[in-house]
């Protein structure tokens, strides 16, 4: 592992594994009467939210928590930070608390990356979202998922067949996953209309297709993407009607996916829009258990960011007890 | 008033030919004559003798293209600080560009900018006039009372902004024929780059930011050379930056149309890989572009399709560049290190010679802004406005070095491949020993 | 690295045949220790402690001729020199269905060393249930305790110096069943002596 994760292209096939077996391992644990371990006791988390985001502020708190991490929760947004200078000036009040990880969400692309090579910071950083980057701990939760109910739980992604719908050219989620499933294996293909394509989507390792009909088939796991309404204002598509209708996933659609195939959704989900409320609730559809995994892997991501001695790469020795050469 | 120094530069190597001495003398040169073959006595207690030997003697430099902050700005660059920076970098006069606050766009900040370059006193600061009111877009400035004033503007530009209403546009190239003016348009369509962050590309995909296309760019260029042959007028446009604004201009120019253009020493020299980084020293506008742009603007400049180098020198204080990509300001200085780019993008590459460079940094971007007394040829009688390049003294930038106010140069810690020596404005040294000179 | 070493200074302690005679004891002695094999739970510590107590497990169902639960605990994440060394993979934790709540736990490793493992085990522990008693049980007694730890059952003590490594090879995940003794013999004799 890097000593940050800023993107899913910083985790080769090794580590992903290695990341994804982790967390297997530490979701074991959610069964038990005692949750939490004490390896990252004395080490401070600081979950540095730009961005609104509930949802993933909670699941890091919870995993750096199961951890015996000491988190502090730093919300800028709706304080006095609008503009730039202030990530700096914020990284450098982190730095004098002392803070070993950062966990940063950020509407500006880029800004973790910033944050870890500015030479603020110490710590290890973590991307929680940037912008219209990346955010890849939500692939490595995905990943988990998918891997769970299409491979056994083990090993990687192998010619599992991936849809990715929606808005590709906005969305941070795309990106990471796939750049994270093209390394485990597995085949993707996007589909969206193609105005929400990025430029240079063609040299992305995946398929690209404006038919959602057309993969559903011999789809594995079909994922939908959110639709940001205030897209529709700025002529991406004509209206949400219309992409409802040809990009939508409903009930008729999901017919046409095989038996195993799953439903996922990064939430939070538009009801009736992107996914309607039906299928959102199949018994395929495995939204909800995306987000406990998500605590699991961002334990386990954690945990070898934090859990050993920083920097070095060198081939982790699980054997040390055996050869009675601890301590 | 002190007398002035008489200056006797020993070997230099005129436009990169052959070895000369010059006598500066009185603000003109006063003699040119074969290595030690001036009537002057060198011993002479009046006489600065300086040994140029292995140094090239070219024309002042004219940059078309600065920002210098004043009004408005004076935390990130002065009009006296922006001289100090031009002078070291080998410039004898620079157009100031008219996005100050307030805009330059009236008869009375142009003067105010103009004066405030002569009490500075290291170049000429030519104003260049804002297009509209406010760089507004919507109503002309009084282009004809900056042309009157005592600045006698010529050059005329929204930079910053396009012009990008059809109608404005025409309207202002027609305006300034009747003072032998220029528009010169900063292209870019402003619909097309809302928000735009980097150069449009594969790369702005991975690096989720917002593209800036090419076509941006482009399509104003398109009308307006065909704008400018539709009214007769001339047309300069600022910093091409992509291959297909090239061949417009190529395509432009082989039809007759009165069009000159610039490109800056970052496009000649830096890509969009850069962005990788996040670094907003890369953040410019217009964007670093990719290799075959890199590769089609030099072989523009070679051929003379674009005609002059223009520094778009644009510094920014350290709480507008140190922070988020999407939140840092657009621009890089570049005065101090054009001649070093220019050297490693096009002398290095052997694109062009050192008369090459005279011709571009000189020559054709003094007729382009109609500027008396500068990019005049090296001859007996001329003024005295030289710049003497050590073309083999490699330097490495430190931003410490800088005589900007600004330290905003996407050239720190790299080295380029040649170093300006010496600048004269009117027969005084500016720069001497790779020091300013204070007058 | 042992890897980087000749063969020459790598010595067999204990060939299969002497391994399999001192699980066999080992076995007995925990029968006899908890009067019966009602109760016990046999944890190995991966990698090798697990192999090892599924060995054990078979002997004491040929003893009493019944299973005995064999389960496995991971400790990495309570160890108390994870920033000596980068992050480590974590290893299957396993507790038999019936968990350890009231039983009689008996740790199973294939070194006691330093003695760090088993404080590591018995935290770990702490944090699944709170078994009746918890006794220990390894292959291999090296000395050199860090921590007041001691085995309960032991296969074989065998000084060593500081400098020396100790290689426990089990079949099912090694090929064969030996310990080696890599390192400087020499200075293990001068110390044992």
């Amino acid at each position: 592992m890097k000593r940050h994760l800023l993107s899913s292209a910083d985790l080769d096939r090794d580590d992903a594994l290695l990341v994804l077996d982790t967390a297997a391992e530490l979701a074991a644990l959610t069964g038990r009467t005692v949750k939490k371990l004490p390896t990252l006791r004395g080490r401070t988390v600081v979950n540095l939210f730009f961005e609104d985001s509930t949802r993933t502020r909670i699941s890091f708190e919870a995993a750096a928590k199961r951890l015996s991490a000491d988190v502090i929760n730093f919300s800028a947004k709706g304080s006095s930070v609008s503009k730039g200078e202030s990530l700096k000036d914020t990284a450098l009040t982190l730095e004098a608390m002392g803070a070993d990880a950062v966990v940063i969400r950020h509407a500006a692309s880029g800004a973790p990356h910033q944050l870890a090579h500015s030479g603020w910071i110490g710590g290890s950083v973590v991307n929680a979202g940037d912008g219209t980057h990346e955010h890849p701990t939500q692939a490595l939760l995905d990943a988990f998922t998918m891997r769970r109910h299409l491979a056994g739980g083990k090993g990687d992604l192998e010619g599992r067949k991936v849809t990715i719908v929606g808005d590709v050219l906005h969305s941070r989620v795309a990106r990471s996953n796939v750049l994270l499933l093209a390394t485990l294996g597995a085949e993707v293909t996007l589909v969206a209309p193609p105005t929400l394509f990025p430029v240079g989507v063609e040299t992305w390792p995946c398929a690209t297709s404006y038919d959602l009909d057309s993969h559903l088939r011999d789809a594995d796991a079909v994922m939908l993407l959110r639709v940001q309404l205030e897209r529709m204002n700025a002529a991406f598509v004509p209206s949400v009607r219309e992409y409802s209708r040809r990009y939508g996933l409903d009930k008729q659609r999901m017919s046409t996916m095989p038996d195993h195939a799953i439903v996922m959704h990064p939430g939070p989900m538009n009801r009736g829009m992107e996914i309607a409320s039906d299928v959102a609730d199949a018994p395929r559809s495995v939204i909800v258990e995306q987000v406990a995994n998500g605590v699991s892997v961002r334990m386990a991501v954690l945990y070898l960011l934090l859990g050993g001695a920083q920097l070095g790469t060198g081939e982790p020795d699980t054997d040390d007890a055996d050869t009675g050469v601890e301590a | 008033m002190r007398q002035s120094v008489t200056y006797l530069i020993r070997n230099a190597h005129i436009l990169g030919g052959d070895a000369a001495d010059l006598v500066l003398r009185d603000g003109l040169i006063a003699e040119i004559a074969s290595p030690g073959g001036t009537a002057i006595d060198g011993a002479s207690q009046d006489v600065v003798t300086i040994d140029a030997t292995g140094l090239v003697a070219l024309p002042g430099l004219v940059d078309l293209h600065t920002h210098l902050r004043e009004p408005g700005r004076e935390d990130a660059e002065t009009v006296e600080s922006g001289s100090r920076a031009a002078a070291a970098g080998g410039f004898t006069a620079v157009f100031a560009m008219a996005n100050t606050s307030p805009v330059a766009d009236t008869a009375g900040t142009v003067e105010q900018v103009w004066r405030l370059g002569r009490e500075a006193g290291f170049v000429d600061v030519q104003p260049v006039g804002a297009v509209t009111m406010g760089l507004g877009g919507q109503q002309l400035a009084e282009l004809g009372a900056m042309a009157t004033s005592a600045a006698s503007v010529r050059v005329f530009s929204d930079d910053g902004k396009c012009v990008h209403d059809a109608v404005i546009m025409r309207r202002a190239l027609e305006y300034v024929k009747a003072f032998d003016g220029v528009i010169a348009q900063h292209a870019q369509e402003p619909r097309l780059t809302e928000d735009a962050q980097m150069n449009e590309g594969v790369l702005s995909g991975i690096l989720g930011l917002r593209g800036w296309p090419a076509v941006a760019e482009e399509a104003i260029i398109a009308r307006d050379v065909l704008l400018a042959e539709h009214v007769g007028s001339r047309l300069h446009i600022c910093h091409v930056s992509t291959s297909g604004s090239v061949e417009l201009i190529r395509w432009a120019k082989s039809r007759g149309i009165n069009v000159t253009a610039e490109v800056t020493p970052h496009h000649l020299l830096l890509t969009e890989q850069l962005v990788t980084s996040y670094d907003p020293v890369f953040k410019v506008n217009p964007p670093l572009r990719s290799d075959s742009d890199v590769e089609a603007l030099r072989a523009g400049l070679a051929d003379g399709t674009i005609d002059a180098v223009a520094t778009d020198h644009a510094p920014h204080t350290s709480e507008d560049k140190d922070c988020e990509w999407g939140a840092a300001a657009m621009g890089m200085i570049g005065l101090e290190t054009a001649v070093g780019v220019v050297a490693a993008a096009m002398v290095e590459t052997g694109l062009l010679d050192w008369a090459g460079v005279a011709d571009r940094m000189s020559f054709r971007p003094a007729r382009i802004g109609r500027l008396e007394g500068h990019g005049r040829p090296i001859e007996v009688g001329e003024p005295a406005n030289l710049v003497l390049i050590d073309p083999h003294a490699a330097r490495k930038v430190d931003r410490e070095m800088l005589q900007s106010k600004s330290s905003n140069t996407p050239y720190a810690g790299r080295t380029l491949p040649a170093s300006v020596v010496a600048t004269f404005l009117r027969g005084r040294a500016t720069l001497l020993g790779g020091a300013v000179v204070d007058s | 690295m042992s890897s980087a070493r000749t063969p020459d200074d790598t010595r067999t302690v204990l060939d299969g045949a002497e391994i399999a005679r001192a699980l066999t004891r080992v076995a007995h002695e925990i029968v006899e220790r908890a009067k019966g094999a009602d109760d016990i739970v046999l944890l190995g510590i991966p990698t090798r402690g697990v192999f090892l107590a599924r060995l054990i497990a078979e002997r004491i169902r040929a003893i009493e001729g019944r299973e005995v639960p064999v389960g496995s605990l991971d400790v990495t994440m309570y160890r108390d020199d994870l920033r000596r060394a980068p992050a480590r993979a974590l290893l299957p934790t396993q507790i038999p269905a019936d968990g350890i709540d009231d039983k009689i736990v008996v740790l199973v490793d294939d070194v006691l060393y330093s003695g760090r493992t088993i404080r590591a085990a018995l935290d770990a522990m702490n944090d699944i249930g709170r078994p009746r008693a918890v006794q220990l049980a390894v292959l291999v007694d090296r000395g050199h305790r860090e921590l007041p730890i001691r085995a309960d059952f032991v296969g074989k003590n065998i000084p060593t110096s500081k400098s020396e490594k100790v290689h426990v090879r089990v079949s099912e995940h090694d090929g064969d069943d030996a310990v080696l003794i890599s390192g400087h013999a020499g200075a293990a004799e001068a110390e044992a002596r």
